[in-house]
C-alpha cells in the first residue's frame, strides 16, 4: 500500500534531478562548464559556424546603410514584408523564456528550475535580434531615436495613439525587464563562480558582477521577494508585449488583420514558437554537456505537452480567422480568405503553414513521439518554420490584395532579405554559445533547493506560525 | 562563526541562538531557506511597498507624458479622437508602470541588502568560499550586546557545528 502510494506520488511529481547528486556535485557539474580551462573543440566549431553566419548580418547591414531599403524586396503595397515578419518571429520566440521564468514560477512548477536560465538568455538574445528589424526598417536607422519622446528642436512629438508607438514602449520595456530578471537570477550563481574560479581575472570579473553577494539570510529574504515580484510584473508584461505587437495589425482596417482574435492568438503563437526554440536549444545542450540528470526526459515531455496545448490554441486561431471572414459577410474579408487559402498566388504558404503548425503537432498526442528527444527536436524545427510562415501569410497575403485591384502587387524577397534574416540567426546562436561558455546555463542555487536534503526537517522546536516561511514559495 | 553541514542543522542552531537572546546575527547558506526567516527573527522587508510606489510613479509618468504631449505641447487630432484619448494611452502607461516597478524591485533589493559591497569581513574566513557551494554558516557579531568572546565561543561550540571560526575585521 505504502509502495503504491509512493509510486503514484512519483508519477504525479517525478523527480526533477535524477542520479545521485548533492549540493557540491550539482554546483561542480554546472559551474564546471564555465570554469573548465579547456574549451571543448565542438564549442569552437559551433561558435565558428554561428559567428561566420553572423557576418552575413554585418555585411547586409553595411550594404543596407550604403544603399537604403531598396535592396530589399519590399514594395508598394507590401511595405512590411521580411523585416516585420522576422521581427514578430523573433520577439515571439522570446516569450517562452519569460513564460518559463515568470509564469511557471508563480504557478509553483518546480520543473522550470533547470531550464529557466537559458530560456531567459534565449529571450534576451531573441529580443536583441527582433529589435534590429524595425529599426533597420525605418530606412534611416541613425534617426531611430526620433521614436523616443524627448523635447527636440523640431518641436515635434510622437503620436501615442499609434500601435507602432506602443510597440516602442512594449519592446523596450520587455527587453529591459527581461535583462533585469535574468541578472537578478544570476547574482547568487555568479557568486558561486567567483568563489570557485581559479583564474585571477575571471575571479575579478565574476567578483564585480556578483557585487559582493554572500548568501546572507537577510539578503535571501529580500532577494526571494524581489524575484517573486519581478515574476509577478513580468507575467502581465509578457502577455501585453505580443498583444501590442498584434495591435500593429489588428488596429488597422486591412482585411486579414482587422480581427479581435489577434491578441490571444498571437500570444499563444509566441509561446508555441518559444517552446519550440527552447527544445531546439536544450536537446543538443543536454547531450553535449551530459546534463540528462538535470534536464531530464520529464522536462522534455512537459515542454512537448505545452507545445501541443499552445499549438492547438493557434489552430483554433486559424479556424476563427476563417470563421470571422465568413461571418463578417464583408466581401473584402471573404475574398481575402478565399485568396489566402485557394485562389491567390500564395496559397501554398497557407497550406504549408497548416502542415507545419497544425498537422505536425498532432504527433505529440502520442507517447512515442513525446518521449523521443529526436522527434521532439524535429517537430520543434518544423514548428519554428511554421511560425515564421504564419507571419508571412498574415503580412504578405493580406497586403498584396487589398481593397483596390489597381493597388495589388506581388512580393518576392531578395538575396539581402534572406542574408539579413539568416545573419540574425547566426548572431543569435553565436550569443548562445558565448553564454554557455561564460555563465552558468542552469540556475545552480535553485537546483540545490530541488534536492531532498534542502528541505528543513521538522524538529522539536515549536513554530509560532507554522507552514512555510513568510515569503512563500 | 560556526559551520554546519545541512539546512536542518543550521535552522536548529539559529533558533537556539535567537532563544539565547542574540540579535546581531546572520546566517549564510548556498540557497534560500524559508525557515531561516523565523529562526533568526528576520523582519519582513518593506520592498513590496517600494515596488508599489515605483509602479504608481510609472503609471503617473506614463499618463503625464502623454497628457503633456497630446494636450499641452502638441495638440493634434488623429482619427477624430479627443486630445486626451485614454484608451489609446493605456499601453504606454502600462509598460512604464511595469518598467519602473521592476527597476524599483531590483535596485531596492540591492540597496536594502547593502550591495554592491565588494568587501565584507566574512570573506576573510577561508572556508567561507563553501557558503556558495554546500556549507552553512552562522555568525554572531561582536556588536551584539550579549557578546562576550569566551562565553559566545563556548556557546557556539555547543551548537553542534562542524567547526567554529573567528572572523577578522
Amino acid at each position: 500500500m505504502n509502495q503504491d502510494a509512493k509510486e503514484v506520488q512519483e508519477r504525479i511529481y517525478p523527480p526533477m534531478v535524477e542520479g545521485h547528486h548533492d549540493y557540491a556535485s550539482v554546483t561542480d557539474k554546472i559551474s564546471d562548464i564555465t570554469l573548465k580551462k579547456r574549451t571543448p573543440f565542438g564549442w569552437f566549431i559551433g561558435f565558428g559556424i554561428a559567428f561566420l553566419t553572423a557576418q552575413l548580418l554585418l555585411i547586409t547591414v553595411t550594404i543596407l546603410f550604403a544603399n537604403g531599403v531598396g535592396i530589399w524586396g519590399n514594395n508598394q503595397p507590401i511595405g512590411w514584408a521580411f523585416p516585420i515578419i522576422n521581427f514578430v518571429w523573433w520577439i515571439g520566440i522570446g516569450h517562452a523564456g519569460t513564460l518559463i521564468s515568470a509564469i511557471l514560477l508563480l504557478l509553483n512548477q518546480k520543473w522550470r528550475t533547470s531550464i529557466n536560465r537559458f530560456a531567459e538568455a534565449m529571450t534576451l538574445f531573441a529580443v536583441a535580434c527582433a529589435g534590429m528589424f524595425p529599426v533597420l526598417h525605418t530606412g534611416r536607422p541613425w534617426l531611430a531615436f526620433w521614436m523616443l519622446p524627448y523635447p527636440n528642436t523640431m518641436g515635434m512629438w510622437q503620436n501615442f495613439r499609434s500601435p507602432l508607438m506602443w510597440d516602442v514602449f512594449a519592446v523596450s520595456t520587455y527587453a529591459t525587464v527581461s535583462l533585469l530578471f535574468w541578472f537578478v537570477g544570476l547574482i547568487p550563481d555568479i557568486a558561486t563562480l567567483r568563489d570557485r574560479a581559479k583564474n585571477k581575472y575571471f575571479k575579478f570579473a565574476y567578483g564585480i558582477l556578483a557585487m559582493g553577494w554572500r548568501g546572507s539570510a537577510r539578503h535571501w529574504h529580500r532577494y526571494e521577494l524581489a524575484y517573486l515580484l519581478l515574476a509577478g510584473l513580468s507575467t502581465p508584461l509578457v502577455l501585453s508585449v505580443h498583444s501590442i505587437v498584434s495591435f500593429d495589425f489588428s488596429v488597422s482596417q486591412l482585411p486579414g488583420w482587422h480581427a479581435t482574435i489577434f491578441p490571444p492568438y498571437f500570444v499563444a503563437g509566441a509561446i508555441f514558437a518559444g517552446f519550440a526554440m527552447v527544445l531546439i536549444l536544450c536537446i543538443p545542450l543536454r547531450v553535449w554537456y551530459n546534463m540528462k540528470d538535470l534536464i531530464t526526459d520529464t522536462h522534455l515531455i512537459y515542454m512537448g505537452k505545452i507545445m501541443l496545448a499552445t499549438g492547438l490554441i493557434v489552430c483554433y486561431g486559424y479556424a476563427m480567422e476563417g470563421f470571422f471572414s465568413w461571418y463578417s459577410a464583408t466581401d473584402f474579408e471573404v475574398f481575402m480568405m478565399h485568396n489566402r487559402m485557394f485562389s491567390g498566388p500564395y496559397w501554398w504558404s497557407y497550406w504549408l503553414l497548416i502542415l507545419c503548425n497544425g498537422v505536425s503537432i498532432q504527433f505529440l498526442w502520442f507517447k512515442r513521439f513525446r518521449e523521443s528527444a529526436f522527434w521532439l527536436f524535429i517537430i520543434s524545427i518544423v514548428v519554428s518554420i511554421g511560425m515564421w510562415l504564419e507571419r508571412f501569410v498574415i503580412i504578405v497575403t493580406s497586403l498584396h490584395r487589398d481593397f483596390l485591384p489597381s493597388s495589388w502587387g506581388m512580393y518576392a524577397p531578395t538575396m539581402f532579405d534572406w542574408s539579413l534574416y539568416i545573419g540574425t540567426i547566426g548572431f543569435f546562436f553565436a550569443l548562445i554559445f558565448l553564454f554557455v561558455r561564460m555563465l552558468p546555463v542552469i540556475s545552480i542555487f535553485e537546483v540545490r533547493t530541488l534536492l531532498p536534503e534542502a528541505k528543513v526537517e521538522p524538529h522539536g522546536h515549536k513554530h509560532e506560525h507554522g507552514g512555510s516561511g513568510p515569503v512563500g514559495d | 562563526m560556526a559551520e554546519f553541514d545541512s539546512a536542518t542543522e543550521i535552522v536548529v542552531a539559529a533558533e537556539k541562538v535567537r532563544d539565547a537572546g542574540f540579535t546581531k546575527t546572520d546566517a549564510y547558506s548556498p540557497f534560500p531557506i524559508h525557515e531561516m526567516d523565523e529562526a533568526l527573527g528576520i523582519k519582513r522587508t518593506i520592498l513590496p511597498y517600494l515596488v508599489f510606489c515605483g509602479g504608481v510613479c510609472g503609471l503617473l509618468l506614463g499618463l503625464g507624458l502623454q497628457y503633456y504631449t497630446h494636450v499641452i505641447e502638441y495638440p493634434i487630432i488623429v482619427g477624430g479622437r479627443p486630445h486626451f484619448s485614454l484608451p489609446a494611452f493605456v499601453p504606454p502607461a502600462y509598460e512604464l508602470t511595469i518598467l519602473l516597478a521592476s527597476f524599483t524591485a531590483v535596485i531596492g533589493m540591492l540597496l536594502l541588502n547593502g550591495l554592491p559591497r565588494p568587501y565584507h569581513p566574512v570573506f576573510n574566513v577561508p572556508r567561507f568560499n563553501l557558503a556558495s557551494r554546500e556549507k552553512f554558516f552562522l555568525v554572531i557579531e561582536e556588536a551584539d550586546p550579549k557578546f562576550d568572546y569566551t562565553a559566545t565561543k563556548t556557546f557556539m561550540e555547543n551548537l553542534n557545528p562542524q567547526e567554529v571560526f573567528d572572523v577578522e575585521e
